[in-house]
């Protein structure tokens, strides 16, 4: 899988746990600010990433997250 | 008072058990989210956005005037007083007194003393004459004494008294702005007795890990409850699921064929979450949150309380009830709902005083 076919799955999810307009899950895109997305949205969105790729996310290593483009980062370091 | 005959197997001649009574009860004091606004920085609608909690009632802690008795000599403190209030509601509802009853089984976490169990002065509050003996299964208590009850019902018993009860406000850190809004106190009470005819434990599951205790718990004498709340978000989530499939399949029964889904109330949304993710449409989960909070082993009782006496409930309905809790434990069962008992036929057993 490629990174644009991974950054796409990674945004159909996104777009399914948040609720938000695809147009906005870009890299640069905030998940409190720009996406609405709180501490448990991000939780949610962690678990239907590991379920969609089948990888295992720490907890850990979402300290400092802020971004989709940090998220994306952490999800493709396991693909 | 007379020794209680032990039940015996072969004189009980019947295959079932059934849920025929239920009953729930509440401390009076309302905490609403404005009220926690005085203990710490938060809002009304963070917590209703990230929990669905907009009030809980307490027994104890900072709201409640004058604080109950640390050690009551009778041994009924505020776990017992709930119990007892939720336990006799249910009895009367059914018809019988506390000698009908051959175990009381009480679901808690935060039983009233060390030493000695909580049911112990609510079986004495209540008459009940048979045996009684705490359950701690945090959070997945109610489910774990579901499968105890129905498993004594199984080997002879009559009836089980089954009651949750809670007074998690004297072990809640209400300085934890994480953590402290989630917690409520209160009682749920059933009665589980033999019914001739088919099972209604159809199918259970039941576990724990307790590789991670580190993610919920309280020490004696600590400031209360400690708990990482993401990763028992994610834990809860994943691990109900598991067990109510397990469950599911055991009772050979779909998720579909679901009438209603009573989760342990910790979080609308882990219990949107753990719906969704079997297929069970939002309109079958019994929720009683908003009001409540997370009341540990009371929870599934109340909740089940209020969909029964709010006619979500038909004779033949299949109920799933599944919770999880500090432990990590779980439990889940599958049950065949019968309704509620004729009490215009009392039993032979019910003292003509």
């Amino acid at each position: 899988m490629g990174p644009e076919e991974s950054f796409e799955q990674f945004k159909e999810c996104a777009v399914e746990v948040l609720q938000v307009d695809p147009a906005k899950v870009v890299p640069e895109a905030r998940f409190a600010e720009d996406l609405d997305a709180d501490s448990l949205d991000l939780v949610e969105l962690v678990m239907a990433l590991e379920e969609r790729f089948g990888i295992d996310v720490p907890e850990s290593e979402l300290e400092g997250v802020e971004t989709v483009e940090q998220a994306f980062k952490v999800v493709s370091s396991k693909l | 008072m007379a020794p209680h005959s032990s039940p015996s197997p072969a004189a009980n001649g019947t295959a079932g058990c059934a849920i025929t009574s239920w009953a729930s009860a509440l401390p009076e004091r309302v905490v609403t989210n404005t009220d926690i606004m005085t203990l710490f920085d938060t809002s009304d609608q963070w917590i209703v956005e990230r929990t669905g909690i907009r009030r809980r009632r307490a027994a104890d802690g900072p709201f409640v005037y004058p604080r109950p008795p640390a050690s009551p000599p009778d041994g009924l403190g505020t776990t017992a007083l709930l119990a007892t209030q939720a336990g006799q509601a249910a009895l009367e509802k059914a018809g019988l007194a506390g000698n009908d009853i051959d175990l009381l089984v009480l679901c808690t976490t935060s039983a009233d003393q060390l030493v000695p169990a909580t049911s112990s002065p609510v079986a004495h509050a209540l008459s009940i004459r048979g045996g009684a003996m705490d359950i701690n299964a945090a959070c997945a208590g109610f489910t774990y004494g579901l499968v105890t009850a129905a498993s004594f019902v199984a080997a002879g018993a009559e009836r089980v008294l089954l009651i949750g009860a809670e007074t998690l406000s004297r072990i809640t850190n209400w300085h934890d702005r994480s953590n402290a809004f989630l917690f409520g106190d209160g009682a749920g009470a059933v009665v589980v007795e033999a019914v001739p005819g088919e099972a209604s434990l159809l199918g259970w599951d039941i576990g724990v890990d307790g590789s991670l205790v580190a993610l919920c718990y309280a020490d004696h004498g600590g400031p209360g409850m400690a708990m990482r709340g993401q990763e028992v978000f994610r834990r809860a989530v994943r691990i109900t699921v598991e067990s109510a499939l397990r469950s599911l399949e055991r009772a050979k029964v779909a998720a579909a064929d679901i009438s209603l889904f009573v989760p342990h109330q910790a979080n609308s949304r882990i219990m949107d979450a753990i719906a969704e993710r079997l297929g069970i449409p939002k309109e079958r989960i019994a929720s009683v949150i908003e009001d409540t909070g997370n009341t540990s082993s009371a929870s599934i009782p109340i909740a089940l309380t209020a969909a029964a006496d709010t006619g979500r409930l038909s004779a033949g309905d299949l109920v799933l009830f599944a919770g999880f809790g500090a432990g990590m434990t779980w439990a889940s069962a599958v049950w065949r709902w019968t309704g509620a008992r004729a009490t215009s036929s009392p039993p032979a057993t019910l003292p003509a005083n």
